[in-house]
């Protein structure tokens, strides 16, 4: 057993050759689609976390565009795979930084435990901020010890207003409060903190849907931005996430946090084919400025590099 | 979606459990369906491309085991083959006596090691030591206050103090919970990307410096592809002790952290359930296989279907002697409902290949077999023969049925002693033709 882990590992830790020289590689004795390019497609695409199920349909749409003509050539492959991709991802392109159709632009952020929520509502509010908008943030994540000092720091970075209060509080109030609060002090952009919470545990789904219930109450139309935050390390399991938040709070886009490691973050292109969901912005680093607007080109180049 | 899971393994360990025989042909399309539902577990693509390999290997070269069919054995082999990946046996995680310790922990940001730090305080704690918690990440905002405030609330004693030279307030804090007698002292590192050159050199220096007796690697059990990568260097820099999966209290299969004990060939040593204190498990690699797969009943059908084996063989030298007994016909329906419910057991045993699915039996049926049985004398079961009306009388009226039953039993009784006489060797695979004979009862 050694030598067989042995052997994965070495294949693990040569550092991969970029997709398009491989491809040619292969190419170069054959120039042919066969199986082994194939296969070889299937591990970049499985390896980015597209899935089973993307990834075949995937291949299958590779074999069925070159059936006739088995002749070709790795930019002409490379060039359709590409393209299949972003059209899944269609509609995500048209994205711009909203225009806040609403005052006070309400966004509620959501996400599990860990994805690096509060670090996004950092950056969001600094960007906000940068573009002459009031923003208030609220901490409505009452129960992680030392989310609302964590918060508190962040926005202090950013150069806003904090509406917070103490671990163990009822996180509707503070997110009533805030709502309260945005409107009297008549800001832009009010962005609530929750707290990270496993999408399958009931009761904290549950309290989810009464935070965005308490808002709504004082104003109908809101959140007008609901946002999942997802870890780039996600594998599958991240669909069933967005499932689960989409059921609960009617999540409007995704922001795909950790970008700046190795992860791809492949798992989007299966949520948005399945749920429909957008990405809207990219986490891609630990600084206040390091949040990006989702360029799904960009996204499909860094698919297949490395 | 979990449902959805256990439906798609289900129909792969379907496909396999009807193969009468294994071929390289027929065991094709099940084991792609394993490899899709491995993949779909976050299983990384190349452990499971060698996972396959090894497991169709396996099969075609199996050994026959006579009460499974050759199906199972391959959901038994790829079951192992698991297990072995996961690192066969469970792992603890030592604490020597009489002697302090320090456990580093590190990880990428995110994956649950200020939780750890605490939950597995609270597990020294409760095999009787003296646990405590070193702050060392001075870059997350409010990271050390998240640990006092964890370490107040649960009276776990933390020390925070961080200076600009973090490996120089570290190795005072660690000095200072020692001297406090203090003997689990366990390090909180600050998250970091396995990539992150300068990051990772600072973990380095600080293990150069402190030279922990342990280091876990903390992984978000919810990860996906890019998890080998991050424990392959992690592995390179630090060579860590141990491997700790976290978030797993939710409906992720964990399969990415599977993977990375495979390519570093360290074990996994705690799995992390939850938010509360006590929610951190000892890793048991058989138990997490079957969490992969969905599907630990089957699993342990297949084992104990081996172990009756031995049983079996027994059963076939008496059988051999041509002369099958009430009594054997007895021992073997006790047999079967030691392996759990008859119908259950009925699915698995090969009918020629057929499927049984449609045919229902339930235990009643057999209850009735063995009530006729109970209500005979010994020498009546050995020596069927002997039971003339009276004795048929008073069969029926023990077992509480009726004169019609007792002469269908011996009928068909007598039928599959003729029958059985035409096999040289009798195994459980005939079972269902003696289920034929009796379906009328």
């Amino acid at each position: 057993m050694k030598n067989e882990f042995e052997k994965l590992k070495d294949s693990l830790s040569k550092t991969r050759k970029g997709f398009l020289s491989r491809i040619i590689g292969i190419l170069g004795k054959k120039r042919k689609i066969d199986e082994e390019i194939l296969e070889n497609i299937e591990q970049i695409l499985i390896e980015g976390d597209i899935g089973f199920s993307a990834s075949m349909s995937i291949i299958e749409n590779i074999k069925e565009k070159f059936r006739v003509n088995k002749e070709c050539d790795s930019d002409n492959l490379f060039l359709f795979l590409k393209e299949e991709i972003l059209k899944m991802l269609e509609n995500s392109e048209s994205f711009q930084e909203e225009k806040l159709g609403k005052k006070p632009w309400i966004i509620l952020v959501v996400g599990v435990n860990g994805t690096g929520k509060t670090t996004t509502i950092g950056k969001l509010a600094y960007c906000y901020k940068n573009s002459d908008k009031d923003v208030l943030v609220a901490a409505a994540d009452t129960y992680r010890a030392a989310a609302v000092e964590q918060l508190d720091i962040w926005r202090k970075r950013a150069n806003v207003d904090l509406i917070g209060t103490q671990q163990g509080a009822d996180p509707a109030a503070v997110v009533y409060d805030s709502v309260k609060a945005a409107l009297s002090r008549n800001v832009d952009v009010l962005i609530i903190d929750t707290a990270g919470r496993m999408h399958t545990k009931v009761n904290l789904m549950e309290e989810l849907k009464k935070v965005k219930r308490v808002i709504a109450k004082i104003i109908p139309d809101a959140p007008h931005e609901v946002l999942l935050i997802l870890d780039a390390n996600m594998g599958q399991n991240a669909i069933n996430q967005a499932k689960e938040f989409l059921k609960a709070t009617k999540v409007t886009g995704i922001v795909l946090t950790k970008l700046d490691g190795t992860a791809k973050g492949g798992v989007i292109i299966p949520i948005k084919l399945e749920l429909g969901l957008p990405v809207k912005y990219i986490g891609i680093g630990e600084d206040i400025s390091d949040l990006e607007i989702f360029e799904p080109k960009r996204f499909v180049e860094a698919l297949f590099s490395f | 979606m979990l449902e959805e899971f256990t439906e798609k393994i289900n129909i792969a360990f379907k496909k396999l459990r009807g193969l009468a025989t294994i071929n390289e042909k027929n065991i094709n399309e099940p084991l792609r369906d394993l490899k899709r539902v491995l993949l779909e577990a976050d299983v990384n693509y190349k452990v499971v491309k060698s996972l396959m390999e090894q497991v169709q290997k396996k099969s075609l070269g199996q050994e026959v085991i006579r009460s499974i069919t050759p199906g199972q054995q391959v959901i038994k082999i790829f079951y192992d083959e698991l297990k072995k990946i996961l690192g066969n046996s469970t792992s603890e995680f030592i604490m020597r006596p009489n002697n302090p310790m320090t456990v580093m922990i590190v990880g990428l940001q995110g994956s649950g090691k200020t939780t750890l730090c605490v939950k597995l305080s609270h597990y020294a704690r409760k095999k009787g030591r003296k646990p405590s918690i070193i702050a060392a990440d001075p870059y997350r905002p409010a990271a050390a206050k998240q640990l006092e405030i964890m370490g107040k609330a649960t009276n776990i004693p933390v020390f925070s103090r961080i200076t600009e030279d973090l490996i120089l307030s570290t190795k005072e804090n660690i000095e200072d919970a020692k001297k406090s007698g203090y003997d689990i002292i366990i390090m909180d590192t600050a998250g970091r990307l396995h990539i992150d050159e300068e990051m990772m050199d600072e973990l380095v220096e600080l293990k150069q410096e402190v030279v922990p007796d342990e280091i876990l690697l903390v992984t978000d059990g919810m990860t996906g592809q890019d998890a080998v990568k991050t424990a392959v260097e992690f592995q390179k820099k630090l060579d860590f002790t141990g491997i700790v999966i976290t978030k797993l209290d939710g409906d992720a299969k964990g399969g990415a952290a599977l993977s990375m004990s495979a390519v570093t060939g360290k074990p996994i040593k705690f799995i992390g359930i939850g938010e509360k204190l006590g929610d951190i498990e000892v890793f048991h690699p058989d138990r997490f296989a079957s969490r992969i797969l969905g599907m630990g009943d089957i699993i342990s059908l297949v084992e104990k279907a081996e172990h009756a084996t031995d049983r079996e063989r027994e059963l076939q030298k008496k059988l051999k002697l041509d002369n099958f007994t009430f009594q054997d016909f007895y021992d073997q329906i006790q047999q079967l409902k030691k392996m759990g419910p008859i119908q259950q057991i009925l699915e698995m045993i090969p009918f020629g290949g057929k499927s049984l699915k449609g045919l229902k039996i339930d235990d009643k049926q057999f209850v009735k077999i063995e009530a006729l049985i109970n209500s005979m004398t010994k020498e009546e079961r050995e020596n069927p023969r002997i039971i003339n009306g009276n004795r048929k009388k008073r069969i029926a009226k023990g077992s509480g049925t009726n004169i019609e039953d007792v002469n269908r039993l011996l009928k068909q009784f007598i039928q599959m002693q003729k029958m059985l006489k035409n096999f040289s060797r009798f195994g459980l695979k005939k079972f269902g033709k003696m289920q034929t004979l009796f379906g009328g009862i």
